[in-house]
Order: C-alpha cells, then sequence, then structure tokens
C-alpha cells in the first residue's frame, strides 16, 4: 500500500463516523428549527416500547423493530429480517435522511395511526444515538 | 489469397456450428426463453425465469420488507393498482414521496408481465383474464397452476416459510428472477419434484 493511499484509507476511516452521526444530528437541528427540543432519550426510549392499539392490535416500535434497537428486528408478517436501528449495532441505520424520514412517515402512521412530531422524532433519534 | 479464403471458411463453419448449438439448445428448451415450452424452460440449462431488477430506487423503497418482487410477474394494471394504493399496502403502510412513487410506478408498468416478452412474463401475462386486476402475484392463475401441489405443511404451516409470498425461502435464487424447479429447496423440507 502506498503512503497515499495509506492516508486516504485512514482519511476515510476517520470521516466514516461522522458522516454516520451527521444526518441524525441535520435532522434535529431541523426540527428545532421548526420549534421543537431539547430532545430527550429517556421519552424516545418510552415511545419506543409503548402500545398503542390501531386497526384493532396493539402496537408499538418494537413490534418490528424488538424491544433492543441494537437487535435485529422482523417484519411480522413477512417475516424478513430487519436490520439494528442504533448506530452502534449497525453504521447504515441512519446513515440517509431521506429514509428515515421515509420509515418515520411509514411507520408512524402504521404504529400509531398519525405522523409523529418533530419532537417525538428528535427524542427518537435521541435515544438510537446514545445506546 | 489462401489464407483469407480459409478465414472466411473457418468463420463460415463457426457460424454453422454456432447455429446448430442454439437449434440443440432450444429443443433442450435452454436459453431460448420465449421460443421453448415452459416445461422445457424449466430444465437445468434454463436461468432467469423474468427479468432480474435492476433498479435500485424500487429495489430500495420495496426490499426492506419483502424481496423486490420482479415486475414481470404481474401486469401493468396491477402494478398501477398497487402503486395508487401504498398508504394500505396489505395492512402495511408502504407510502412514497410522490417523485420516488412516480419513477417507481413507471419502472414496473414498463417492465410488466404485460410488457416483457421474457420468459415466464407472457405466460403470467396470458393467465390474467383482461378484466382482472389481481394486486397479489399469488393471485395469477399462473402462479396458482404452478403451484397448487404443495401441500399446507409446506408452506402455511412450515415456520420457516409460512407464506407463498416468501418466495425465497424456496426459491433460493428468486432474487435473481431464477424460479425453475432445479434451484428449489424448501426450507426444512429439502429438493420438491412435480
Amino acid at each position: 500500500m502506498t503512503t497515499r493511499t495509506a492516508s486516504a484509507a485512514i482519511g476515510l476511516a476517520l470521516l466514516l463516523p461522522v458522516a454516520v452521526c451527521a444526518a441524525p444530528d441535520a435532522m434535529q437541528t431541523r426540527y428545532r428549527a421548526e420549534g421543537a427540543g431539547p430532545f430527550d432519550a429517556t421519552a424516545g426510549a418510552s415511545a419506543w416500547q409503548r402500545g398503542t392499539s390501531t386497526e384493532g392490535e396493539t402496537r408499538s416500535c418494537s413490534t418490528c423493530h424488538g424491544t433492543d434497537p441494537r437487535q435485529p428486528g422482523r417484519h411480522p408478517r413477512t417475516g424478513k429480517r430487519i436490520e439494528p436501528l442504533a448506530p452502534s449495532a449497525n453504521p447504515q441505520a441512519l446513515a440517509d435522511e431521506g429514509n428515515v424520514e421515509k420509515w418515520f412517515a411509514r411507520n408512524c402512521k402504521w404504529t400509531w395511526g398519525r405522523e409523529c412530531s418533530a419532537q417525538e422524532k428528535g427524542n427518537f433519534l435521541e435515544y438510537l444515538k446514545q445506546l | 489469397m489462401h489464407k483469407s479464403l480459409w478465414m472466411t471458411s473457418a468463420g463460415v463453419l463457426g457460424l454453422v456450428a454456432l447455429a446448430g448449438l442454439a437449434i440443440g439448445s432450444d429443443e433442450r428448451g435452454g436459453w431460448w426463453g420465449v421460443r421453448g415450452s415452459e416445461e422445457a424452460r424449466e430444465s437445468r440449462f434454463s436461468r432467469a425465469d423474468v427479468p432480474a431488477v435492476s433498479f435500485a430506487p424500487y429495489t430500495d423503497a420495496c426490499g426492506s420488507c419483502h424481496l423486490a418482487y420482479q415486475p414481470g410477474l404481474l401486469p401493468a394494471r396491477s402494478w398501477d393498482r398497487i402503486m395508487a394504493t401504498l398508504s394500505d399496502h396489505f395492512g402495511d403502510n408502504a407510502e412514497l414521496d410522490p417523485a420516488a412513487s412516480s419513477e417507481i410506478r413507471r419502472y414496473l408498468a414498463d417492465n410488466a408481465s404485460d410488457r416483457t416478452g421474457f420468459g415466464r412474463a407472457p405466460a403470467f401475462a396470458r393467465s390474467v383474464a383482461a378484466a382482472e386486476v389481481p394486486l397479489r402475484i399469488t393471485d395469477t392463475p399462473y402462479f396458482r397452476h404452478k403451484h397448487h401441489e404443495l401441500p399446507q405443511r409446506l408452506v402455511a404451516e412450515n415456520p420457516q416459510v409460512r407464506s407463498f409470498s416468501n418466495c425465497q425461502a424456496c426459491h433460493r435464487n428468486a432474487d435473481t428472477g431464477v424460479y425453475g424447479e432445479h434451484d428449489v429447496r424448501i426450507a426444512g423440507y429439502g429438493r420438491w419434484d412435480d
């Protein structure tokens, strides 16, 4: 390996964790601009487990993602594995802002029957980041 | 002069040999999907039965919860209906932003069973009556015909399969559009022969 590729690899290795954290941080900054915050990991954790009766069944985040976001989950109907959401266990989980917003939109409505507020989304991100 | 004549003859011979090979594999029902008979196409020479998915936005948007089913498994009108009802997608909310939704809808429709001439896609298309708009691949007559012999215990009652929608539990190469019998290994059971 040349010195140049070595330093490029080290540079990339240093940049990666930054890139991973960047998306949730940027999202929280956006939520603050909408009037939300400060964000509370404990509130995020309890919302994660909170069951809500939607369409005749009790649903929570943990229905599909499991009670520990550092572990993989399982789609309740198709059985397909869902990769862990905690960045500490899966650096790709929250890496793409558009993807995270897509899943917030889909899953808040499926789970709670409504969209999540900026405050709730910020709390979830805070919880997942500190795991 | 002699050299170039020799090369021309060799070229002609080569073409004849290739044509012979092509006819040979067509008779065995190999790689010529559309021309071979359905049964022949199930031979060990066949590979993809429907065109593999080659559109990343579709795989990204739909492949997280289930196999990104090849568009050649349903007619365009079915894909249109599915894409128009994503907020209640078989009980899940699978909605997308308008830009993603529109490009995926176009990809699915352009490569639908009634739009592609490849492999088994036309057979899927022909099996669906013109007035029908199936929302599930498992509701198409071609699919049913191909799976009707399978007992419940191997699919619905099999904890490793659970549903016919879980293609990859048995068709190990379903993600590449390969559904031939040769590739079937029923999870927790093994090979399946008609």
